[in-house]
């Protein structure tokens, strides 16, 4: 008997989607000087609004803004005050939660239950969570008074807009920095709606900027003088221009970069659990996570079961309309992105791997990849160093824990890492070894603001989340 | 004094545990501060910083996989064994820098003073660094800094005893292992520390020193892919900003400090041991 | 036997290999399966599926009372309810079964014989199971006399907790032997277990002993049936059919009201076990109050506006 579930689409009128959509500069929402973009919706390559972008001039009148800012107010202002601000923008944000989500859905392709459940609910919440430090920094462990570094530029990638904007203005509004902010190029909407929501949340002009743009005004952003600390999350490739830029200039920086992260399945795992665990890591979120669990490393003793059941799951899994509730694998964020997935899988392929695709249906318009899994990968394919970040699973094997580590740190990134056994002695071990920035034992991609998330090696540097967050936007 | 020729020291790297001349077979004349020959010190070369780097890699292994207590003692007696020498350094010091015998014996005293500050705190880190992170779900999640691995350190040009120990002891502390490009010109307390390293349980490898130019060695330093951080304190001011960019390479962390060497006497806070320590969060559920 | 397939033939050699075989089933991640649950939960079935799902819903249910004030005039108007649930719409399918306390099933089956709603019995001195084999044993042949078509079972939770598997064991094969032909549930009773690993090993400790389905409670304890712990059962017979090419059915019971959580237990069966599973041979509901929540909400479907309880008949 075949059960089709029926489309359960949620409606795009909650995105209150606009025909434009205009940069955010010194509170007031401005046209920008650059030329203006289009956002495409990858699902059906349809222009979802077009928007206004920032020109150099525009930068230099944002960094003037946020300096004036945190001169003037947000630096001198008591942190208890500031925290209320603060708060009131992870209030907001709950209240809007519905439309926010699905206008992140259909401007970056993501499943509605992701954007719903993950994205915009934990945008939220680091909000709230950094709100609370902006009295408390004296007890942060940083020294009795630590001060903001000054304005903060800040350049996030497209594969969570909104979350990424709140992972970076909210502790650097809390511990009283001011922000410029540069959304992705393909996903700037809900960094703008986040804009609408500071802006009603009364924050004082220039504490918040958000001005949409290609690379260069990224690069335009990151290397204006007025700027005092840079982070970004992005590629490696782009992370090693901005630390070569920023070399001299004496700017905090921060980076979160790629990742090719290790998931290992010992023969004890709780192989469901485990094979749930695998498909989380690699296909949440199309797999655009840098943190995705694109190396499965599996005991040999195991590998034919844990691969037939990671077979039979993955082609349970639904690929289509991001806005349809029962979507799991919605579309590629953009045609160049699609185009750099079929290129590796197709390397894959040339270097001899096996390649098992799910049957599932895939629509015939938009930007779609079916999850794919490769069989008898090495370690010395690209698909086992590259960084793919689309929703490609690459499986090697191991014989022991030694040669498990060995094979998961052999990597010049170091983001995250995935462990399965139900010993405990071994799960501690591991995570000690693991030369990763997050280390999950029998779960992965969690993410909480309390929770330190950032990583080793070229990987980048620095924390976001929890006390150790709090050290990049802080002059010490 | 008796007529007596004393035995002069050969000056040599610090490389694996053991003291090579440089594989190039370099010196360079050391002198005093008036300039008086002092020594003859070893040139490394780009080859000897090679040999150090792996050497290194091979002692981070052993020096992070230490208990911290194990580290902690270590490196108090390391202290122990310099306070042994206080005289020898303070000789050194004095003649290195130019100070007065008494201003030395001070600067030696903060020296060891600051190795022992260091030594307890190995076993404090996680404690105060680390975190239990009380996330929304049923998880534990806890967060433990860790050695970033292997440091390149570019010891203060100045402060040739003291300096050195304010940057080396921070790392050691942290478990990463170091390459030390020592002061250039005044290397010879360097290479006496080097000494007391041996004979101090610091397993081979995690101190190397070199004594050489810094503008030589520096910039093999900051490229090279198996170093992960990268301290700029003694790079020479023309060199600061080019060493950062080759840092980037492999996004190397880099510990950047004012071109005026500081007053090391200061008492020091934490920030050079975060500046070596990465946070590592881990997280499970919790479920019967 | 049949029941124990020659794979598994060694496993139940001796009190020592069910044990270790047991044991050596991979463990379950509890937030792991709670959380793949949920997932599930989330699935959105509207329109034509909705509807689908209910027809499906109503023709696994299992249409229960277990009560000691059970009489013959509720037992038959339970029946008339389960061969017609709904009496204005007589497209509307009928229920699995019946199921009843033995003293009831001659009245049931009188009442629905050749209809194709079956009769089940609840035997073993359910609800615990606290009484001698010989007295169990009776209980059932007791049952299948009086034509009960399906016997649901409760193990001795006390022996599994107390890791006597192979009396539990012997106790299913003795049981299903008594049953000749009707249809063995063997109920876990899982809210006695208190884990997912016992969940699992008691699965296919059942699995093992012949059962041919695998009930979660008897609806006496609570919790009864939950979907994290259904996922657990889902997967062991998924598992079982994968290792022996038998089908065998999983019977959540307990706790069920609302064509919400049927549905949401249609999504588990369907995405967990596969599709094979959509099948009243293979999944059953035990509940009594599922069935009118669904008729409502088949109302609802095909008249567009919600129902009312007085639309739909009570038994």
């Amino acid at each position: 008997m075949t059960w089709e579930y029926a489309p359960a689409p949620e409606s795009r009128d909650i995105a209150n989607l606009k025909a434009n959509y205009r940069m955010f500069l010194d509170g007031e929402f401005v046209e920008g000087a650059g030329e203006p973009l289009k956002t495409v919706n990858p699902a059906t390559e349809e222009v979802l609004a077009e928007v206004s972008t920032a020109s150099p001039a525009d930068v230099d009148r944002a960094v003037k803004a946020a300096k004036r800012a945190q001169d003037r107010v947000w630096g001198r202002m008591p942190g208890a005050e500031r925290a209320k601000y603060i708060f009131r923008v992870a209030r907001m944000i709950a209240e809007r939660a519905r439309e926010l989500a699905v206008l992140e859905s259909l401007d970056n392709g993501k499943p509605i239950k992701e954007s719903r459940d993950t994205d915009v609910p934990t945008a939220a919440a680091h909000f709230f969570y950094h709100a609370g430090w902006a009295d408390k920094l004296d007890h942060a462990g940083f020294g009795p008074d630590p001060r903001p570094v000054g304005v903060a530029g800040q350049v996030i990638p497209w594969n969570f807009p909104l979350l990424m904007a709140a992972w970076k203005i909210a502790p650097a509004l809390a511990c009283g920095n001011t922000v410029v902010l540069k959304p992705a190029e393909t996903t700037p909407l809900t960094a703008l709606v986040l804009a609408e929501i500071i802006q009603q949340a009364e924050l004082p002009p220039g504490v918040v900027n958000i001005l949409p743009g290609a690379g260069d005004i990224g690069a335009e952003l990151v290397n204006h003088p007025g700027v005092n600390k840079v982070a970004f999350t992005g590629s490696t490739e782009v992370g090693k221009i901005i630390q070569r830029s920023l070399a001299g200039t004496g700017k905090k920086l921060t980076l979160e970069l790629g990742g090719k992260a290790a998931n290992i399945v010992f023969d004890d795992a709780p192989i469901d659990q485990a094979v749930e665990g695998i498909v989380n890591g690699i296909f949440f979120n199309q797999g655009h996570v840098c943190c995705a669990g694109s190396r499965l490393l599996v005991q040999e003793s195991v590998a034919e079961e844990v691969l037939d059941k990671l077979r039979k799951r993955v082609a349970t899994l639904r690929i289509g309309d991001p806005l349809d509730k029962n979507t799991d694998v919605g579309a590629i964020n953009s045609r160049e992105q699609l185009a750099k997935i079929q290129e590796l899988v197709a390397s894959g392929e040339d270097e001899g791997a096996v390649r098992w695709t799910s049957p599932c249906p895939v629509p015939d318009k938009g930007f779609f990849f079916a999850p794919t899994v490769f069989a008898n990968v090495s370690q010395a394919m690209r698909i086992a160093r590259e960084e793919i970040f689309g929703p490609v699973l690459s499986v090697l094997t191991f014989r022991t824990p030694d040669e498990a580590v060995a094979k998961a740190n052999n990597t010049p990134y170091g983001l995250s890492a995935g462990v399965w056994t139900e010993k405990g002695s071994r799960i501690l071990l591991m995570a000690d070894r693991l030369r990763a920035g997050v280390v999950w034992a029998n779960t992965f991609n969690r993410f909480d603001p309390t929770a330190p998330f950032g990583g080793y090696q070229e990987s980048g540097f620095g924390r976001e989340g929890g006390r150790a967050g709090l050290e990049a936007y802080l002059d010490v | 004094m008796s007529d007596r020729v004393t035995v002069a020291k050969t000056y040599k790297l610090y490389l694996g545990g053991a003291f090579p001349r440089s594989e190039s077979g370099r010196t360079y004349p050391v002198t005093d501060a008036r300039g008086k020959f002092l020594a003859n010190a070893a040139q490394a070369s780009r080859k000897d910083l090679r040999e150090a780097v792996g050497a290194a890699r091979k002692g981070f292994g052993k020096w992070s996989g230490a208990t911290a207590y194990n580290r902690g003692q270590v490196l108090y007696r390391v202290a122990e064994v310099l306070e042994g020498r206080r005289e020898q350094f303070a000789a050194e010091v004095a003649a290195s820098e130019g100070v007065p015998q008494k201003r030395a014996q001070s600067l030696v005293d903060t020296a060891i003073d600051r190795w022992v500050w260091y030594a307890g705190w190995t076993d404090k880190i996680a404690t105060v660094l680390g975190a239990a992170n009380p996330v929304a779900g049923p998880y534990f999640s806890f967060s433990v800094p860790e050695p970033t691995g292997v440091v390149g350190v570019l010891a203060p040009q100045r402060s040739s005893l003291l300096g050195l120990v304010s940057v080396l002891a921070p790392a050691l502390a942290a478990g990463c292992a170091a390459v030390v490009v020592t002061s250039q010109n005044r290397p010879l307390p360097a290479i006496t520390l080097s000494e007391v390293l041996a004979t101090s349980d610091v397993p081979a490898g995690v101190v190397n020193l070199l004594t050489g130019h810094t503008a030589e060695l520096a910039p093999w330093l900051a490229t090279h892919a198996d170093v992960n951080a990268l301290d700029l304190t003694g790079a020479p001011p023309e060199l600061r900003t080019d060493l950062e960019r080759a840092a980037a390479g492999t996004v190397k962390r880099v510990l950047r400090t004012p071109a005026e060497e500081p007053d090391w006497t200061a008492r020091p806070d934490i920030a050079r041991l975060r500046a070596v320590l990465e946070t590592k969060t881990v997280w499970h559920p919790m479920g019967a | 036997m049949k029941t124990s397939t020659r794979e598994f033939a060694d496993v139940t050699r001796d009190e020592t290999s069910l044990r270790r075989f047991l044991h050596g089933l991979p463990g379950v991640d509890a937030v792991g399966v709670e959380q793949r649950s949920a997932g599930l939960g989330t699935r959105s079935i509207k329109k034509a599926s909705k509807m689908h799902a209910i027809d499906l819903a109503i023709s696994m249910v299992d249409l229960t009372t277990l009560e000691g004030a059970d009489t013959p005039g509720k037992v038959r108007s339970l029946c008339a309810k389960a061969r017609r649930p709904d009496p204005d719409r007589p497209e509307v399918p009928k229920v699995a079964a019946v199921c009843v306390y033995p003293d009831m099933v001659e009245t049931a089956v009188a009442e629905v014989s050749g209809t194709g709603v079956g009769v089940a019995s609840v035997a073993t001195a359910f609800p615990s199971g606290r009484s001698s084999l010989r007295i169990k044993i009776a209980d059932t042949e007791f049952a299948v006399e009086a034509g009960a078509t399906e016997i649901d079972m409760v193990i001795d939770r006390g022996a599994f907790l107390s890791g006597q598997y192979g009396r539990v064991f012997d106790e299913i094969r003795t049981i299903k032997a008594a049953c000749g032909n009707a249809r063995l549930k063997v109920i876990l009773e899982t809210g006695e277990l208190a884990t997912y690993d016992n969940v699992r090993r008691a699965s296919w400790l059942a699995l093992l002993a012949g059962g041919d389905f695998i009930k979660t409670s008897t609806g006496k304890v609570s919790p009864a049936a939950t979907l994290p712990v259904t996922h657990v059962m889902l997967q062991a017979v998924h598992d079982w059919h994968a290792a022996t090419g038998e089908p065998r059915g999983v019977k959540p019971a307990g706790g069920i009201r609302t064509t919400k959580d049927a549905i949401r237990y249609l999504v588990a069966v369907n995405e967990v076990a596969g599709p094979r599973w959509l099948d009243p041979r293979l999944f059953r509901f035990g509940a009594s109050s599922l069935l009118n929540d669904l008729l409502m909400q088949r109302r609802t479907q095909l008249e567009g506006h919600y129902s009312g309880p007085d639309y739909v008949t009570v038994d």
